[in-house]
């Protein structure tokens, strides 16, 4: 791998054009309703310049103040996760012949290239994920495959994160180790550019890169430094196995007090896989569509089986959701997982932190309200 | 054998052979795929589930109970329940479904050879083992002492009567039935199945125990069992969730780290042990 070089930022629309010439859709963030979203877009204009994301339990809200960087935000609500795991996606068509004859046509889609600028080191970490949940099992989910296989993913290291973000403690960032096929860090006024897989050395083409000086280094360290200090952090003690022991706790009642069981946390979890099958016949009832959407352990219908429902309480289902985060997914992932990026805090419409919520079951004692 | 090349999440057609009325909510569909080469290549273990699909309206999760060299043709004895399966009873030889499978993982036919064998059922829970019956009377030479214990709620959901019959005068087989109420003429045992359990034959170094249906009723199977010395390793159990994938990515079956339909359906209760006893998972 080269070092890393510096470009100015007048340099940037030339990355993109290079993208966009190779035939790639470029998505990227942009400020749109009130929130960091990520869209297409062909113009560094587009970007979210100047903009910086206020995040609280419960609260998100972005200012606009005079820095001239596009990536000054830690992060919105969705990032990776629905341009590769569709929150609603044809499966397959059925159709009836008059004879009662049944026809099954797939729907895997056939997509042109993608490319993701912006991507912070959580979205890659949960990406990597979902790879292993989607693509490294027994069964390889086609429909992810499909949005993966062309897919470049520009990341770029984080350098503000918000007051939610905890990712430092789960080992997943601000920077970017690995999973990007590109890297930038954005510096006052350019970028340092970091080329991970080799064959996208051609989008740099005609850009005037110029080796790294000592300042430029300094001030690369000094964001590295400033954003892996976070306000949040995991509890330092054993998670996996500490959830396990308090199964039967107070505590997750005590949460449950609070909970809405809306899925909120779930739906802009970066690693939630969940999702329902679904049949929608066309009005002739000449075919139908079976398609799958986003699904929730916090909903009613998620443990229903012929007529009971597992987890009927909202202790039960947060139980469900954390102790899988935390401890199972060891199991089944060989990690966490929970990549920090603190977006269930902020979206959780009345601010429960899932860090508060680890520490409360673990040091809980039975028969002590806290 | 499911082509893995291939789309896991596209159901085949397959036509109604033979439709049976079990009872009056219960069912059974006689299946074949219409493709030979499908059909052909089609092999399952007994314990293990197809997802069934009815024309505009889903799919379900169900356990094969036909025997895994039995003509190439699929059974699926289906309880009328929900919207899928209140579709399902209606249908009619020579009409057509969709199925894909087999799924999960079944009984442990192979390394129960030659071992005493204890069928625990409970409820409408019996047709996972059912294969495993068939699987041990089509071969009934190969293992040890046969024990069936099977329990319902309320002797008029007993089913298959004639089976239980003919599975009574297999050599070195037992069959024991109770219901928790009764009705008259019932000839069995009317209470829980678990009082039963003393009167089962086996060799508790060398037993394989299956069982499939409500969990109250495999805990307490399970505490007898481990009670008389039966090693976990060799206590299976035939597990249920919320199933819509069928291949361990939808997420609705997770069983604590397990995919039931994947690691699945049948565990040794070693493997389920540690959230077994807690409710809600």
């Amino acid at each position: 791998m080269k070092p890393a070089r510096y470009f100015k930022s007048d340099q940037f629309q030339l990355l993109l054009d290079n993208l966009l010439r190779g035939g790639y859709v470029c998505m990227g963030p942009q400020a749109r309703d009130g929130a960091i979203v990520f869209d297409s877009f062909t113009s560094v204009t587009q970007l979210p310049q100047g903009f910086n994301d206020q995040q609280a339990p419960g609260s998100y809200s972005l200012i606009h103040d005079n820095s001239s960087k596009y990536f000054d935000w830690a992060n919105g609500p969705q990032a990776i996760k629905p341009l590769l795991f569709s929150p609603r996606e044809n499966l397959w068509v059925s159709e009836q012949a008059v004879n009662g004859d049944i026809s099954f046509k797939s729907c895997e889609p056939e997509l042109k290239p993608m490319a993701i600028i912006g991507a912070r080191a959580c979205d890659v970490a949960a990406m990597k994920i979902q790879d292993q949940h989607f693509l490294q099992q027994l069964f390889v989910d086609p429909y992810y495959k499909a949005r993966r296989a062309n897919l470049l993913v520009i990341a770029v290291n984080c350098g503000s994160p918000a007051d939610t973000c905890f990712c430092h403690s789960t080992g997943d960032g601000p920077f970017v180790d690995a999973g990007a096929d590109i890297l930038l860090t954005e510096l006052q006024d350019g970028f340092l550019v970091e080329v991970h897989t080799e064959i996208c050395e051609k989008f740099l083409k005609g850009m005037s890169l110029h080796d790294v000086n000592q300042a430029q280094n300094t001030e690369a360290k000094k964001i590295a430094i400033n954003a892996s200090r976070q306000n949040r952090k995991l509890p330092a003690a054993d998670i996996r196995s500490g959830l396990m022991k308090k199964l039967d706790d107070d505590a997750w009642h005590d949460i449950a007090e609070l909970c809405l069981s809306c899925g909120n946390c779930t739906a802009v979890c970066p690693t939630c896989f969940c999702h329902s099958e679904s049949d929608a016949p066309e009005l002739d009832g000449s075919s139908s569509t079976h398609f799958r959407e986003w699904d929730s352990c916090f909903g009613q219908g998620h443990s229903y089986i012929h007529g009971i429902t597992i987890r009927a309480d909202t202790s039960q289902r947060y139980r469900q959701w954390l102790t899988h985060k935390f401890s199972s997914w060891f199991d089944q992932y060989g990690r966490s997982g929970c990549v920090g990026c603190g977006r269930c805090i902020t979206w959780c419409p009345v601010g429960i932190d899932v860090t508060e919520s680890i520490t409360k079951v673990m040091t809980h004692q039975q028969g002590k309200t806290p | 054998m499911i082509d893995r090349q291939s789309n896991p999440y596209q159901p085949h057609e397959v036509v109604i052979l033979e439709r049976i009325q079990e009872s009056a909510d219960l069912f059974t569909l006689r299946l074949k795929f219409t493709d030979p080469d499908i059909q052909d290549n089609y092999v399952f273990e007994p314990g293990q589930f197809n997802m069934l699909y009815l024309y505009g309206v889903g799919e379900i999760a169900i356990s094969i109970v036909s025997d895994p060299e039995d003509s190439h043709i699929i059974d699926h004895t289906i309880r009328v329940l929900g919207r899928v399966t209140r579709g399902m009873a209606n249908l009619k030889t020579g009409d057509r479904i969709g199925l894909r499978g087999p799924y999960g993982r079944g009984w442990p036919m192979l390394e129960a050879k030659n071992k005493d064998v204890v069928i625990v059922t409970g409820g409408l829970g019996c047709a996972p083992v059912v294969s495993a019956i068939n699987y041990i009377e089509q071969r009934r030479d190969q293992y040890g002492r046969l024990n069936i214990v099977q329990g319902v709620k309320h002797s008029a959901d007993f089913i298959w009567k004639d089976r239980y019959d003919d599975w009574r005068k297999l050599a070195d087989t037992k069959v024991l039935l109770a219901a928790d109420v009764g009705e008259s003429l019932w000839p069995w045992h009317i209470g829980p199945v678990t009082v039963l359990f003393d009167q089962l034959e086996f060799d508790a170094d060398n037993v394989s125990v299956m069982m499939c249906g409500p969990e109250g009723m495999m805990r307490a199977a399970c505490k007898y069992m481990l009670n008389e010395q039966v090693p976990a390793a060799q206590l299976f159990l035939s597990m249920e969730r919320n199933m819509q994938c069928a291949v361990g990515h939808c997420g609705h079956c997770q069983y604590g780290s397990q995919f039931i339909c994947k690691d699945g359906p049948v565990f040794s209760y070693d493997k389920i042990q540690p959230l077994f006893d807690t409710r809600g998972f």
